[in-house]
């Protein structure tokens, strides 16, 4: 494999895609080992981080340097062995450019899997070949599902233990695969691996000669970044109004903002929400260069035929697919905070860049992500780490999308208004592709060890 | 807009510097239209210098709606505040210099027995941002370069005191970012979070970003201590025992001379220095950073006690 130490000119290493991904799986499945296997093996591990790694190993009387202590950044995680946040990597390959949010592995930390998975294009869900598909494993793919995470990777872990035998590894496969795809996850890809060993991990494996497929490396490598914008609506929503009221610009007056979703081409026909006022793309300028078409996830600033009354926190939209706006939001949410979530409570929610008044009137269920998720009816409230659906009432109307139809447009979070603290994340719309039916309605007490 | 190489990309995928350079700027935006009184810490060092290019395209055609402001440890590069003055004259932009020598001075801080001024910075920080009454502050911090940063978030609370709690961390989803504050409090925010030192580079390159001269290899006298060349000068070096010696070097990081360290280098032009990045083998505050090397937890350290 080449990597980007070996390359001798800039011109090499000039323009790449990026590729943002999370990873969810316990020490035990092997994660730590993964991810420092990737990082170690595309050279993205430096000496003087080794030698630190190294160091810190000796002291706590380990002989092989623990690879956990690359991505263990704080004091507290170190001197209690686990991992409290998420860490975010990077490495890089000549042929992409890699932001790996690596979530810990504790059920309590359902929340940092969401928050890595929020902004993740692909996410790696890693196994253990002796244990197969455990309760665990669900959960992992359920918040990749309902996070919409577009691709899903299925890392079947310590096939050395295994005998690298294909049968253990295809009867994994196939039962993740009809699962996760029950779910709704469009693209899902299984790779037999041993992380400690390093088969197809990045280099293919010389055990396994009736696997044909990519390595893990390799698959994130090629795997599709971005999607096609063209039948996705277009989504503006306003950052801040630019006018320079300069004499070399009077009367510029330009709409600063990033793409949410779609394409934006100077002659569209647009509407202003919640006003409804209409006008008319007539320039895009791309961060100093003037364009006729611009899309997600670009930052631009759009110049109007009209002056409207436009400011931070409007959403500027075509007004063929113009999204209508409601006071009335049913959405799926995790909750993140240990103040619980109640039917009543007061809260501010922040959708794009608006921010409004909110109550919430109904709680009506809670989601068991791994007993077949079973919904429990009417919960008492929603407490952290949670799952739940809930029912919001706002003080001014929202151009709100479906979560499944806009991930930056369909997604929200509720803020305590004493103090700002951050309480829950909110996807407008039902959870998942294909809603899995209502379980039974007793939820299993969720069981200590399991991961996330 | 740079295309991109990768085959299997959609028609619609950016390149990473492209990818990186939108987010930012959505960054700087997000803080334009909810804040009062941001700022941002300009060094005249790589980081803040891209910092500041974001910024200054961001709002374009209007001026950069911030101030700027620098905390001198008394110990900067000459070269280096030279550039800032005159990037501040050039932009017509206002800065707010914040002096450590004048606490030294007067008593409020007294010099370390090692001569190192980093951790010095931090009370004349805390004073200028209460000063300012700013309410948000850019920062040019990069979670590839130390591990607690690696923890860090784009937009950081830190309490009347400035310190940063990493359990009291908001969760930060999609590109949702919470900057409510209460009176007193106050939001780091951190435009460059996701860039890697070679994105800044290459970053720099493809924009034509001038930078001081001394991120290109020159000679120099120059001492070695602790493993690295640091440049003799007032500051304090060499002392008795280390000896000067003309060295072609150059500066992967610019901070206090007396503990920024300078590595050999013949990369004159910045497509060397991005070969040269590329293949090195040691991270830049590893290579440079005497304040990095004291303990494993030494950044973790500042930074909860308000440090950049």
């Amino acid at each position: 494999m080449t990597t980007i130490s070996d390359v001798t000119s800039a011109e090499q290493i000039a323009a790449t895609s990026q590729l943002r991904f999370a990873t969810a799986g316990s020490v035990d499945d092997g994660k730590s080992t993964l991810v420092g296997r990737l990082l170690h093996d595309s050279k993205s591990v430096l000496t003087d981080q080794l030698e630190a790694v190294e160091h810190a190993s000796r002291r706590r009387g380990q002989e092989a340097p623990d690879l956990a202590l690359l991505t263990d950044g704080l004091r507290a995680e170190r001197e209690q062995g686990i991992t409290i946040d998420v860490a975010y990597r990077y490495f890089a390959t000549p042929r992409r450019r890699f932001i790996l949010a690596d979530t810990p592995g504790h059920v309590q930390y359902t929340r940092n899997m969401v928050t890595g998975a929020s902004t993740a294009e692909l996410a790696v869900v890693l196994v253990d070949a002796r244990n197969g598909v455990v309760e665990q494993t669900r959960r992992h793919a359920a918040v990749a599902a309902l996070l919409r995470v577009p691709h899903v990777v299925l890392a079947v872990n310590k096939m050395d233990l295994v005998e690298y035998a294909e049968p253990v590894f295809a009867a994994i496969a196939e039962e993740f695969t009809a699962y996760a795809a029950s779910l709704g996850v469009p693209d899902i890809t299984t790779i037999p691996i041993s992380a400690l060993a390093g088969d197809n991990v990045v280099t293919p494996s010389a055990n396994m000669d009736w696997y044909g497929g990519p390595t893990v490396l390799e698959h994130l490598e090629t795997v599709q970044v971005g999607t096609d914008l063209t039948d996705a609506p277009a989504r503006f929503p306003v950052q801040y109004v630019i006018r320079p009221q300069t004499t070399e610009h009077p009367d510029y007056r330009g709409y600063a903002g990033r793409i949410a979703s779609g394409i934006l081409r100077v002659g569209d026909e647009v509407t202003v929400l919640p006003s409804g006022a209409t006008s008319t793309i007539t320039g895009i300028d791309a961060l100093g260069e003037p364009v006729d078409v611009a899309w997600a996830p670009q930052s631009v600033t759009v110049l109007l035929a009209d002056d409207l009354d436009i400011s931070r926190g409007d959403l500027i939209a075509p007004t063929a697919s113009a999204p209508a706006t409601t006071q009335d939001v049913e959405a799926t949410v995790c909750h993140l905070h240990e103040r619980p979530l109640k039917v009543g409570s007061r809260v501010l929610l922040k959708h794009a860049t608006r921010t409004v008044k909110a109550i919430v009137k109904a709680l009506p269920y809670r989601i068991n992500l791994t007993a077949g998720l079973a919904h429990e009816s009417g919960p008492a409230q929603l407490d952290v780490n949670d799952i739940g659906a809930v029912v919001l009432r706002t003080a001014e109307p929202l151009p709100l999308d479906a979560y499944a139809d806009s991930r930056l447009t369909g997604s929200f979070l509720l803020i305590d208004p004493a103090d700002g603290t951050t309480l829950t994340a909110g996807m407008a719309g039902e959870a998942f592709a294909e809603p899995a039916a209502a379980g039974a309605s007793a939820v299993e007490k969720e069981q200590e060890g399991w991961d996330f | 807009m740079t295309t991109v190489a990768a085959p299997n990309d959609s028609a619609y995928a950016l390149s990473h510097l492209d990818a990186l350079e939108s987010e930012a700027v959505h960054i700087f935006r997000e803080v334009a239209g909810e804040f009062e009184r941001p700022v941002i810490l300009f060094s005249g060092g790589k980081d803040s210098i891209v910092m500041l290019h974001l910024a200054l395209k961001a709002f374009a055609p209007a001026a950069v709606p911030f101030s700027l402001l620098h905390v001198d440890t008394g110990h900067n590069f000459p070269e280096v505040l030279e550039y800032r003055d005159r990037t501040v004259a050039e932009h017509g932009l206002r800065l707010h210099v914040a002096r450590v020598q004048d606490y030294i001075d007067d008593g409020r801080l007294r010099e370390r027995p090692d001569g190192t001024r980093n951790p010095l910075q931090t009370v004349p920080l805390l004073d200028a941002i209460g000063e300012g009454t700013y309410d948000a502050v850019f920062g040019g911090g990069r979670r590839d370069e130390e591990k607690a940063r690696a923890k860090e978030r784009v937009f950081s609370l830190r309490d009347e005191f400035g310190a940063w709690d990493p359990r009291r961390q908001r969760p930060e989803l999609w590109q949702l970012y919470n900057g409510k504050h209460a009176a007193g409090e106050h939001v780091r925010v951190f435009p460059l979070s996701n860039w890697t030192e070679l994105d800044v580079w290459q970053y720099i390159a493809r924009e034509g970003i001038e930078l001081p001269q001394i991120y290109y290899a020159h000679e120099r006298d120059v001492f070695a201590r602790s493993g690295m060349w640091l440049t003799a000068g007032e500051w304090g070096g060499p002392k008795s025992g280390e000896t000067v010696e003309k060295r072609l070097i150059r500066y992967r990081t610019v901070g206090d001379m007396s503990c920024t360290g300078a590595v050999d280098s013949d990369a004159f032009t910045i497509d060397q220095v991005i070969v040269e990045i590329a293949a090195s083998r040691l991270t830049e505050r590893g290579a440079t950073r005497a304040d990095d090397k004291m303990s494993e937890a030494a950044m973790e350290d500042r930074k909860r006690e308000g440090y950049f």
